[in-house]
């Protein structure tokens, strides 16, 4: 089983770790991210989450389902965020339950990194003195 | 044929605008419409990559643009 959400209010860790719990499954991996204070030395204000909604929603299934396939999980959650984030706030979880906790890890893994790579969401960081869109220049 | 585009993150900030309405030949494909957005927008050469997705599919430089396709430019992604 696989739920992915896109949200525009705050993510809820239990609703995650709920939502992937299973009699079978011998272990659960969360990754949890959140919104740091600094970048490369530099305060950060807030965070700007924008998404394409439809092509990041079926995105991100495509890599829930590509995991669930490879290491044979139970069930993967996969939830962003989009707006504005304040330090602390959380962007994404991501869930995964196997059977074997060696291939949750790897499943997890696997997951953020190629969200980061995929999904069709974009992060601007403000600071004090202007804003930038992360990663979009060499 | 006429093409709507719709652009988010930088690519928004680039052609200044949310959609951009695109006159182009009949059957051209996703590499001319790169480079016509290119010639256009100069910025756009200086992104780490430019992607373009179509009908919420990425699609390569040889597939073929229709009229009513919904065409997005995908600067690049930083989710997560």
């Amino acid at each position: 089983m696989i739920d992915i959400q896109l949200k525009d209010t705050a993510l809820s860790i239990e609703d995650c770790t709920g939502f992937v719990a299973s009699d079978s499954a011998g272990g659960t991996t969360v990754f949890i991210g959140t919104v740091r204070n600094k970048t490369k030395g530099k305060a950060v204000v807030r965070l700007e989450f924008e998404a394409y909604p439809p092509m990041a929603i079926s995105e991100m299934r495509k890599i829930a389902e590509q995991a669930k396939e490879k290491w044979n999980a139970e069930k993967i959650c996969i939830h962003h965020r989009t707006g504005i984030l304040d330090i602390g706030e959380i962007p994404v979880i991501i869930a995964v339950a196997t059977p074997h906790r060696k291939a949750a890890f790897a499943a997890c893994q696997f997951c953020i990194d190629t969200l980061k790579e995929t999904v069709p969401i974009w992060k601007k960081e403000i600071f004090e003195d202007g804003e930038v869109w992360v990663a979009a220049h060499p | 044929m006429k093409i709507e585009i719709l652009a988010f993150g930088i690519a928004k900030d680039i052609i200044k605008n949310r959609t951009i309405s695109l006159d182009i030949p009949e059957g051209s494909n996703v590499g001319f419409l790169k480079n016509e957005l290119t010639n256009r927008f100069p910025d756009f050469q200086k992104l780490k990559s430019l992607a373009i997705a179509v009908n919420e599919e990425y699609q390569t430089d040889e597939f073929n643009l229709k009229e009513k396709d919904e065409v997005v430019i995908i600067p690049p992604v930083s989710g997560g």
